[in-house]
């Protein structure tokens, strides 16, 4: 059926939790109101309050009980509102969720997920737009997943729930109505840590995730006038990073170009560089280049275009480094 | 009997005075031998604080947190508990620990620096201890829910200090007890000091146990140092929570007779006098008179307390001494549960690193 991202994550949560009754759900807003984005729409009533529970105003408690949650048995997938509120729970994410199986050797585990929305380009208030999936990727113990398509949402979220780590799920708001998609009806698992080629090209791999797939697709569109064919890589899984499917890309096409919503600095195009750096410097025909959001905090509305890539600004680093 | 002693009228619980009277119309019913087990937990949870300071300063072990004068909140407490029950300690529970059973090694090899430490047998539901203030609270809310979803009738207590009922994840860990209904005991050790930060200035608040009442659940102030108390008032807060009731909050009042930990100098900031006062209410000295007087303790029985408490702790030291420091694929192999490509890569290049002489 043809499914929008929000759809997709709707039916995952509902065929999942029918399925295995240890999932639950919990967080601000996503029981009677359906979460703000609706992600989470009738699943109360389906499954009931012990099962999807409305949680009081408190991002540490959601992710903290969440942890206690997992350890009691149970499967919790629980939902932040805005990435920009998730930092009130990080603590809980990167000293406890992270560290558990390490710290019990072995004997407490937190198979949980946290699904956030994540990104700007849709003119929202203040830490509403945020991206900082790094912050994630450099901690030991998590996964971090970014889908970009309904189907993707779908067999990701499926494969987070039922993996044995903690996994931050990030939900890219720009795309959760951006397009609808075929998606099967069933349950279906897309394995994390696998990236996906989107396009196939020639000469240039862009490296990209979440709503950035779309702009570095319609900067491809872009460049095609002007004869040049890069192949563009879905990460998909950005912890652990699916460093086999860049280098084969790379070594083939010989340039890479990272495509991120997040500031430049430290950000996990940082990650990728070094790794091209490090292991595909030989075959490398130009320097890698990021085209990235800006390294201030996110613009208010009037300007966020200023900070946001577009496809331009991505065509425009296309032809930068097939000229260099 | 939690109800009745009102948290904001500054009242505490107290069946066995400091000077070893009970008051007869509280004393719990515990037999005999249940008795003498206590005491000898208490011993051995002393002798055992004791050893670890001289490791210490042999430097055979690492910094360490003294639970000295904490022997009956932690003790008496953990005594009321069933095996089903879970405990999620915090760094100053030694006798909390040895009460439900944890090797006493497992105890030590964790300050001693070993991973290993934190290894806690199957059979018993103790959660590792948590070094990052308060932030095991709602992971003691979350378990409870778990039990509460999966009809276990099984009751989720968490220890933490004073310093705690500061920190975000005490208020809203608690607040989601509250509205959840769940089965927790909340044990607040509150010994006077969060390091140097006397009570006094940690909250405007007269008791700790008052804050359970912005929660929607009872608080109640217990004497710390009272083994009688600690057992009755947990014991019944136990009961309430596992008959579907709500959470307790319980104030051990007490006192940090040791410094905060081995690095810590705790004259910097208490006089002399202060820890003498506290050290007459000794909560072991009252205890022994009070079984003393129900012709459970003599010379003998001390004897062999002592005595036992001896073996045991050096027992306790040797296995943990024996015990090597963890291999470097263990120091990996727990991160995920499966190891990704890029830990065995790097698990890989410090092996090599290591076979060629590097240090």
């Amino acid at each position: 059926m043809m499914l929008n991202i929000v759809q997709a994550i709707n039916q995952a949560l509902a065929l999942e939790m029918e399925k295995d009754e240890r999932v639950v759900l919990l967080g601000e807003d996503i029981g009677v109101d359906g979460g703000v984005f609706r992600a989470t729409e009738g699943l109360l009533k389906r499954f009931g309050s012990e099962r999807v529970m409305d949680t009081p105003l408190a991002e540490s408690a959601i992710v903290g009980t969440s942890i206690g949650l997992a350890v009691g048995g149970l499967r919790p997938v629980a939902e932040i509102q805005f990435m920009g509120f998730m930092y009130l729970g990080f603590n809980q994410i990167i000293s406890h969720a992270a560290r558990l199986r390490n710290r019990s050797r072995g004997r407490f585990t937190v198979p949980l997920v946290i699904r956030i929305p994540y990104g700007a380009g849709v003119k929202a208030l203040e830490h509403h737009s945020e991206s900082t999936e790094a912050l994630f990727c450099q901690i030991p113990g998590l996964k971090v997943v970014v889908p970009s398509t309904p189907y993707d949402a779908k067999g990701l979220l499926i494969s987070s729930i039922r993996d044995a780590d903690p996994v931050i799920f990030l939900e890219p708001t720009k795309l959760y109505r951006a397009g609808r998609q075929e998606v099967p009806e069933d349950l279906y698992e897309i394995p994390l840590g696998l990236a996906k080629v989107v396009r196939e090209g020639e000469g240039l791999t862009i490296a990209a995730w979440g709503a950035m797939i779309p702009v570095a697709q319609k900067a491809a569109e872009i460049v095609e006038k002007e004869g040049l064919f890069p192949e563009i890589i879905d990460l998909r899984t950005l912890a652990p990073l699916d460093r086999k499917a860049i280098l084969e890309s790379v070594q083939r096409t010989g340039r890479l170009l990272i495509v991120h919503e997040a500031p430049k600095n430290c950000g996990l195009g940082a990650e990728i560089a070094a790794l091209a750096a490090e292991k595909a410097i030989l075959q490398l025909e130009a320097p890698v280049l990021r085209v990235t959001g800006q390294d201030i905090t996110v613009p208010l509305a009037k300007s966020e275009d200023y900070y946001y890539p577009s496809p331009d600004r991505v065509a425009w680093g296309i032809k930068k480094i097939m000229e260099s | 009997m939690i109800e009745k002693y009102g948290p904001l009228k500054g009242e505490m619980l107290q069946i066995l005075d400091e000077k070893g009277q009970v008051k007869p119309d509280l004393e719990p019913k515990l037999e005999a031998s249940d008795l003498r087990r206590i005491y000898g937990l208490m011993v051995v949870t002393r002798a055992a604080d004791l050893k670890a300071l001289k490791l210490q300063r042999q430097g055979r072990m690492g910094t360490f947190a003294p639970s000295l004068g904490h022997e009956a909140c932690q003790v008496g407490s953990a005594f009321a508990l069933q095996k089903k029950d879970w405990v999620l300690p915090y760094f100053r529970d030694l006798g909390t620990f040895i009460t439900l059973g944890l090797p006493l090694k497992n105890y030590y090899l964790y300050w001693m620096g070993n991973e290993e430490g934190m290894r806690i047998p199957l059979e018993l539901n103790i959660f590792t201890m948590s070094v990052s203030v308060s932030t095991h609270l709602p992971h003691a809310v979350g378990i409870a829910m778990a039990a509460k979803i999966k009809k276990e009738k099984a009751v989720v207590v968490a220890y933490f200090g004073d310093g705690a009922t500061s920190e975000g994840d005490f208020n809203e860990a608690l607040n989601f007890a509250g509205v959840f209904k769940t089965p927790n005991v909340f044990i607040c050790v509150n010994n006077q000091y969060a390091i140097s930060l006397p009570v006094s200035k940690q909250t405007a608040a007269k008791t700790l146990a008052q804050k359970a009442i912005a929660f929607g659940f009872a608080g109640i102030r217990v004497d710390g140092n009272d083994v009688l108390a600690m057992y009755a008032a947990t014991k019944e807060a136990l009961e309430k929570a596992r008959s579907g009731g709500e959470p307790t909050l319980i104030e051990a009042f007490t006192y940090r007779m040791g410094n905060h930990t081995t690095s810590d100098d705790a004259s910097r900031y208490r006089t002399e006098g202060e820890v003498g006062e506290w050290a007459k209410k000794d909560p072991i000295e009252r205890y022994k008179i009070y079984l003393k007087g129900k012709g459970i303790w003599d010379e003998a029985f001390e004897s062999q307390a002592q005595k036992e408490a001896e073996d045991l702790v050096s027992d306790a030291v040797k296995k943990a001494e024996d015990t090597p420091p963890p291999s470097l694929d263990d120091l990996f192999i727990y991160t995920y549960k499966d190891m990704t490509d890029d830990l065995t890569e790097e698990l890989n290049e410090l092996k090599a690193f290591l076979k060629e002489g590097g240090q």
